[in-house]
């Protein structure tokens, strides 16, 4: 059942609201990411109420490293039918020829070649001049400083002396040949906003973020989900049944579950009250130094 | 950060939002008491913890932990040890939710201080114990009032260093107190505190300063009300976006930014004054009876009217007055100076349109608050001008509503935002002078003279042979029965603009005069030829859009820099490689090549004639 907003994320909402619509008045061809977590849950909810009774004025965005959790790929398709949105879907087909996969290439580069890569392929192969994502500032330090409108060279290479100021509401959308933005709608909310947010709206999620018994082996110390006969066994290593759930999704072998009984939201958020840990943890990618979110960025990963 | 408050959910439905902008001049020690009060009110995941432990031993100065690494984010600004543009940082206590907005001191970085205070609920200034209110304080306060900060923090920090004395921290108090006058604060606050030990951060110290009976920096900023709520003045919702999902639906989305209104409320759209009044309020949870500031609903009129993006709705009794010619605060933020009579684009709500400086009145010093002449503006000054816009605008003075009362100016060839606005006023000026109407116009006049009216508009450096050709091509014009008038850039700067020099400012005078005068010509039916280096893209555009469709030709005489300075006829280029002339287009002062000129030669005016003829030929397959 949805919950009244608090004045808080009412607040948000409208912000992001405002946000959205400067971005399908000002560009010719925006598309959203679309990356089936929670975050684009909330994006796409929102994205839905700004331009309510109308659809969508652009479509969804989704790159598949084809890695993705069996469960997230079916909850992306049934989105088309269920919001009446339109649904595209990028694998870069020259990485999957090529035989990349996180376990060979390692998680750094398959995550350039089949995730930043096949962005860049698709944005420019549709020519979209906006690219809407659900980025908050609160997840990672140097993004602590990302504008709402963050613009991106011919190469999609984002410079970070040619950011523009961004006062009052006043975003300035105006493009020079060849440039483009990433939009972030959701710059300004936490995540406890966000599941605060699910929690009122009753929003749907994939399953994968509720505790239930699941496949895993403990590698390095943290619980990896066999969630196909693709993932490699170390030598030793044996599959177990473990109550786990997520609180990142990504590709399933760069992503590690926690161990959990919380099966219903309210348990989820009763959980995440009492942790001390950033959602960040789960994200096998972030694990070398602390300001390599800020490498990836100026490389084009989201 | 991710805040995770240890509060019932109940409780956490009234919670409001503060933004909380920090200022500071570099190491005033502004990090680490943004990072104390991260970590003191539990905001810092333990993962982040670890890091931070870690980090502080390879980067920290402290010994102990180094909270300004909590927040220190692109890595070469760590290398060098500086914060240079706003960050933001979320938390929440059982009290508020906090949106910290931290802004650089560092005295390049005004346009990131105002960027942070044009949407601040409150400004912690922060103040080194042993140093008091310095230059940096003068323009950090003068910024938050320009900008509308209502509550002001003056946050009196290493009082550690001077041993918690109350004298200092009571001159620092009176010193600001002067201060807040010259700029008409009325309130402020300040605590003594220390972000290196923690004393009157989170906690208060008693022990520390017995003297000090007020709160602590947390404590305040937890029960600060915020005075300049937007609920209760005029209604205005801004048009973003005309929503028409099929035939039967028809509204406009947008957001209330002041006010409220509610179904039947009589409302007017403007510019214009279509008036209607309101059917529904649509969002998708349903229906409203009424929406305040803050609102983004849908709004649906009970008849049929035409209201479009950038639109501004009102209630007919507040409306808000429609102008095109104001007098606003300009805050310069581009590497390129701001050049009066050079056109901008200027967006202010969803609305964009032209603008133009018409008048740069004074420069205001951000330390001594002095006015100052000036004829252009450079990045970070702030100074007073009158602007006329190409539309115009509903608008309200910044200090009223600050969304209908600010905008932004963006050049037209980098697409970059260069300069905000706040306006104070209107100038009714636009509206009083009207066009006479006259019954002979431009088109009975070229009839008379059998030609069709237009500007031949040399450009190219100096010594490229543009004065040469042009005098050609006038001649030849003459003896076909055309007529003509040659305005060349030497001329007209002993006469008309005889006052004008070669600064980048004054010559964009230079030709926006010459624009006009041509204009008037080709009015009067007359082909014009100028030559003028007009080194600019910028005014040779407007020179372009000043003048009516076809009638301005851009002839580029393309001779190369060496060229002309091996030639040098009047000896300026051996003058100008000496030092002896300043600004010299081509060698201390750009040439910006036309991109799409009409007439291209390339010719190095080597044969004058031959290339005159090109230009006659060109009109020719176009008459
Ligand atoms: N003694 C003392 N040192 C401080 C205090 N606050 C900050 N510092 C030190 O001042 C220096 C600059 O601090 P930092 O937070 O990086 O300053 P910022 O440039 O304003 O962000 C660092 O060496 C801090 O440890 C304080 O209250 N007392």
């Amino acid at each position: 059942m949805a919950r009244p907003l608090s004045a808080h994320l009412k607040e948000l909402e409208a912000e992001s609201i405002y946000i959205f619509r400067e971005i399908a008045a000002e560009f010719e061809k925006p598309v959203m990411l679309y990356s089936i977590g929670k975050d684009s849950a909330v994006l796409l909810h929102v994205a839905l109420k700004a331009f309510y009774p109308s659809k969508l004025p652009f479509p969804l965005l989704h790159v598949d490293t084809t890695w993705k959790f069996r469960e997230m790929i079916a909850f992306r398709d049934r989105l088309p039918e269920k919001l009446g949105v339109e649904l595209l879907v990028h694998t870069n087909q020259e990485g999957l020829a090529q035989g990349i996969n996180p376990f060979s290439a390692g998680s750094g580069r398959h995550t350039d070649i089949m995730k930043t890569e096949a962005l860049k392929q698709a944005l420019d192969k549709y020519q979209f001049d906006a690219a809407i994502g659900g980025a908050r500032r609160d997840e990672e330090r140097s993004r602590a400083k990302e504008r709402v409108f963050s613009f991106r060279t011919a190469t999609h290479q984002w410079d970070p002396k040619g950011q523009r100021p961004e006062l009052w509401r006043l975003y300035n959308g105006r493009l020079e040949t060849g440039q483009s933005i990433r939009a972030f709608p959701l710059s300004d909310w936490t995540e406890t906003d966000i599941w605060d947010y699910i929690a009122a709206e009753d929003i749907d999620l994939v399953p994968l973020y509720f505790a239930k018994e699941r496949p895993v082996v403990e590698r390095h110390g943290q619980l990896l989900m066999v969630d196909d006969d693709r993932m490699p066994l170390e030598p030793g290593e044996k599959p177990m049944m473990k109550s786990v759930r997520f609180r990142t999704l990504g590709c399933y072998p760069l992503t590690a579950a926690m161990e959990s009984e919380a099966d219903t939201l309210d348990k989820v958020l009763a959980e995440m009250r009492g942790s001390r840990m950033s959602e960040r943890q789960g994200r096998l990618i972030d694990h070398d130094q602390s300001a390599s979110m800020e490498r990836k960025k100026r490389e084009g990963y989201f | 950060m991710s805040a995770v408050s240890q509060t019932e959910s109940v409780l956490a439905a009234d919670r409001d939002t503060l933004r909380v902008l920090f200022c500071g001049s570099v190491d005033d020690g502004k990090s680490t008491l943004i990072g104390r009060v991260l970590y003191e009110t539990g905001c810092v995941f333990e993962d982040q913890l670890d890091v931070l432990e870690r980090d502080s031993k390879s980067f920290g100065t402290t010994g102990g932990l180094d909270f300004s690494l909590l927040v220190d984010g692109l890595e070469a600004e760590r290398e060098q040890k500086i914060t240079i543009d706003v960050a933001y940082r979320y938390f929440s206590t059982d009290e508020r939710h906090f949106i910290i907005v931290d802004s650089p001191g560092h005295h390049q970085y005004t346009r990131n201080m105002a960027t942070g205070a044009s949407r601040a609920d409150v400004a912690v200034m922060l103040i080194d114990a042993r140093k008091g209110v310095l230059e940096q304080t003068r323009r950090h306060a003068f910024i938050a009032s320009l900008f509308g900060v209502s509550e002001i923090i003056l946050a009196v920090n290493k009082m550690d260093l001077v041993d918690y004395d109350a004298a200092t921290f009571f001159e620092i108090e009176a010193d600001f107190a002067r201060l807040g006058k010259e700029l008409g604060i009325e309130r402020f606050q300040a605590v003594p505190l220390s972000a290196l030990d923690g004393a009157n951060v989170v906690a208060p110290a008693p022990e520390k300063t017995p003297w000090y009976q007020g709160p602590a920096l947390m404590d305040l900023l937890k029960t600060i009300e915020v005075q300049d709520r937007p609920v209760e003045a005029a209604f205005r919702f801004l048009v973003q976006w005309v929503n028409r999902p099929h035939l039967d639906f028809r509204g406009v989305s947008g957001m209330v930014v002041s006010g409220a209104v509610a179904v039947g409320d009589e409302v007017m759209v403007q510019p214009g004054d279509t008036r209607a009044k309101i059917a529904r309020i649509v969002t998708q949870s349903g229906d409203l009876e009424r929406a305040e500031a803050g609102d983004c609903p849908t709004l649906v009129f009970d008849r049929e009217i035409d209201a479009s993006r950038g639109d501004v709705i009102a209630h007919v009794e507040t409306a808000p007055a429609l102008a095109d010619q104001f007098e606003a605060h300009i805050l310069w933020m581009d590497e390129e100076p701001m050049f009066p009579g050079r056109p901008y684009v200027l967006k202010t709500g969803a609305r964009s349109t032209k603008a133009t400086v018409t008048d740069l009145k004074y420069r205001i010093n951000v330390n001594t608050f002095e006015q100052q002449a000036s004829k252009t503006l450079e990045l970070n000054d702030i100074a007073v001008c009158t602007l006329s816009f190409d539309l115009a605008v509903p608008f309200d003075p910044y200090a009223e509503i600050k969304e209908t009362g600010s905008f932004i100016l963006i050049d037209r060839f980098t697409n970059r935002t260069v300069g905000v606005g706040l306006i104070k006023f209107a100038l009714r000026r636009a509206t009083n002078v009207h066009w006479q109407s006259l019954d002979v116009d431009k088109t009975t006049r070229a009839k008379q003279k059998d030609q069709k009216p237009l500007v031949l508009w040399f450009t190219g450096l100096s010594g490229s042979g543009k004065s040469t050709i042009a005098n050609i091509v006038e001649k030849k014009l003459l003896a076909r029965g055309r007529h003509t008038y040659l305005l060349d850039g030497d001329n007209v700067r002993h006469g008309l603009n005889r006052d004008l020099g070669f600064t980048d400012a004054d010559r964009v005078e230079n030709i926006r005069r010459v624009v006009e005068v041509s204009r008037l010509m080709v009015d009067a039916g007359l082909i014009v030829l100028c030559s003028f280096i007009s080194p600019f893209k910028s005014e040779r555009r407007m020179a372009r859009e000043l003048l009516g469709d076809g009638e301005f030709l851009e002839v580029f005489v393309d001779t190369p820099l060496e060229v002309c300075e091996a030639r040098d006829v009047k000896g300026l280029y051996k003058k100008a490689r000496a030092g002896q002339i300043a600004n010299f287009t081509g060698i201390s002062s750009p040439f910006e090549r036309p991109e799409a000129p009409e007439i291209h030669l390339i010719g190095n005016g080597d044969d004058p004639e031959a290339e005159a003829n090109k230009i006659l030929d060109y009109l020719d397959s176009r008459a």
